[in-house]
């Protein structure tokens, strides 16, 4: 076996919590991204900055602000883990957090772009041949979209494996529960002798980040065919 | 079939004030670009939303200002076919065509078999809008706003992008459509041929008004007295039917209520009725029967009116026994002959200046 029991298990963490990261912040992007791109609203400057502060602010200041907001005290926090039983703190569900938030503002991006894109002729035609709005979005608008909207997944997901100052501040540096690639390297150069086994996990990083990129690169062409019907 | 629409709406600099009815059968709103043709239909469809007005169809209101009605338009059961076809890129031309299918409430009176059969569609429907012409993506939209099952057909400048062979293929289905299937149909266009080829009642507009409409015969020989046709191919409309071909000399007589009418290269057959467009300009006229010359249609009739004169010319109405005529000539002849209303003059027409764009099946 190429990877010790340890590796393998920071792997798969790392590819669970941009997994859950990505896909339960995909909602929330293409949601921004619409209303961004079709939307007029006061306030709408606001939100675009909102929504673009994890990419311009210090990541240690998003997970401060996600600890004080949702951790075990924190006012949202106590009421999700009563209320819901949610809990951030300290879990991985936190890591997988702090990636979708600091992958946020990519994926809103793309898929913005997208949707700008898109031409509108093409919705109204498809309400004159009856098609309510949602149908619309369902088989007009999204298929279009996909491209994009893939293209957001994949920057958020390639900006969740690599998120390191968010998590550590929010969830800490827990092994088998929010240590991460990242945070594992950092670990690792912090004990004597750990250079051999982070230089190992780096050039793991590099291979995953690699894969993802050329497997999206893929999908993304064939969707753009797809889209434009060639 | 019965479409009344009257809407108001500010356009930027542009106002739209426009009001008529239609009875059903194909409506045409002629007029150049820019008159507010498009957006009468985007009005109708629901895809423009005016400030005042009504837009009903057979007494139902799709839209009422005062009565605060405003369907939407996937609701209105009112097929588009844009000027750009706007076939949905990522699907095949079958599922473009069946698109409006899964929305329709009912079976719908026409089924894709008909449809593929009407527009000649059959070897296309497995492949994608990216690489069929523009011809032919025009058709599938024709066929696509048919299969959504419509209670009308708008349909802006279809041919508009088209080259020339492509438009009479065109016309041609949408002839077709009109005959078989039924579905009444309002036409934007800016070309005299298709409104003539198409039409039974038109609707002129200007800056974004109706000028005038009324049956196409009609109101065509009205309008064309105004200089503001003038500037366009006037000329009269009138109905015929083939009456004889001789096939020698490839000629055939046209009988219409004020005589006989023959042109060259008609492509009908003895019995059918066709509509025939006389330019104004392709008629002359002389106070007596003028013998010994190459005209082949000479017809008696009564000058009706003088038009308004714009430089060298007059526009002339001319009754043929119930039909009218126009005929564009000099001040200077006018002037000579002592041409007055109530003055009975012969109309003369070239048969070989009706070319087969100016025939069309009525």
């Amino acid at each position: 076996m190429l990877l010790s029991p340890a590796e393998l298990e920071v792997l798969g963490l790392s590819l669970k919590v941009a997994f859950w990261g990505v896909l339960c912040s995909l909602p929330v992007a293409l949601a921004l991204a619409y209303l961004l791109a079709r939307a007029n609203f006061p306030g709408k400057i606001l939100l675009d900055g909102v929504v673009h502060l994890p990419l311009v602010l210090p990541p240690v200041v998003i997970g401060y602000l996600l600890l004080v907001l949702l951790g075990r005290n924190g006012p949202l926090g106590a009421w999700l883990a009563e209320q819901l039983g949610i809990v951030f703190a300290f879990r991985w569900t936190g890591a997988a957090l702090a990636a979708s938030v600091m992958g946020l503002p990519l994926a809103v991006r793309a898929m913005r772009q997208s949707i700008e894109a898109v031409d509108r002729k093409l919705e109204a035609a498809a309400s004159t041949l009856g098609a309510p709005p949602l149908a619309v979005f369902a088989s007009v608008t999204l298929p279009l979209i996909l491209p994009g909207v893939l293209n957001g997944m994949l920057l958020s997901f390639a900006r969740s494996l690599g998120e390191f100052g968010a998590t550590i501040t929010f969830v800490s540096n827990i092994p088998g529960e929010t240590q991460t690639l990242p945070l594992a390297i950092y670990s690792l150069t912090q004990v004597p002798g750990g250079d051999a086994q982070a230089l190992r996990l780096c050039v793991l990083s590099v291979a995953i980040s690699l894969s993802a990129l050329v497997v999206s690169e893929v999908l993304l062409r064939r969707a753009r065919r797809r889209a434009h019907g060639t | 079939m019965r479409l009344e629409v009257s809407v108001a709406r500010r356009l930027g600099a542009f106002a739209l004030e426009a009001a008529f009815a239609s009875g059903g059968g194909v409506t045409a709103l002629f007029g150049r670009s820019g008159s507010g043709k498009t957006s009468v239909l985007n009005a109708i469809a629901g895809l423009l939303r005016p400030e005042r007005g009504r837009i009903a169809l057979d007494g139902e209101p799709l839209f009422d200002a005062a009565a605060g009605v405003d369907v939407a338009a996937h609701r209105r059961r009112i097929g588009y076919v844009f000027q750009e076809g706007r076939l949905l890129p990522h699907l095949t031309v079958r599922q473009n065509l069946l698109y409006g299918r899964r929305f329709a409430r009912g079976p719908g009176a026409v089924t894709l078999d008909k449809v593929t059969e009407l527009l000649g569609l059959a070897a296309l429907l497995e492949r994608r809008p990216h690489d069929l012409s523009g011809g032919e993506k025009q058709r599938i939209a024709i066929g696509r706003a048919l299969l959504a099952d419509p209670l009308l057909l708008l349909m802006d400048e279809p041919l508009a992008a088209l080259d020339a062979p492509r438009k009479s293929e065109i016309l041609y289905y949408i002839e077709r459509l009109r005959d078989e299937v039924g579905v009444p149909i309002v036409y934007v266009s800016h070309s005299l041929d298709e409104v003539v080829r198409l039409a039974d009642t038109v609707v002129v507009m200007s800056e974004g008004r109706v000028l005038d409409s009324g049956p196409v015969d009609e109101t065509m020989a009205r309008m064309e007295l105004r200089p503001y046709l003038g500037r366009f191919e006037g000329g009269a409309v009138i109905e015929a039917r083939v009456a004889e071909q001789d096939l020698e000399m490839g000629l055939a007589r046209l009988d219409f209520p004020g005589g006989a009418l023959y042109a060259p290269d008609v492509d009908a057959l003895v019995g059918e009725r066709v509509r025939v467009r006389i330019r104004a300009r392709d008629v002359s006229l002389a106070t007596v029967r003028p013998e010994a010359i190459s005209m082949l249609n000479v017809l008696p009739g009564t000058l009706t009116a003088l038009g308004e004169s714009a430089g060298a010319s007059v526009d002339v109405q001319i009754d043929v026994a119930g039909t009218i005529l126009l005929a564009r000539i000099t001040r200077k002849s006018v002037e000579a002959l002592g041409l007055a209303p109530g003055r009975p003059v012969f109309a003369l027409v070239k048969a070989v200046a009706i070319d087969r764009h100016s025939v069309g099946w009525a």
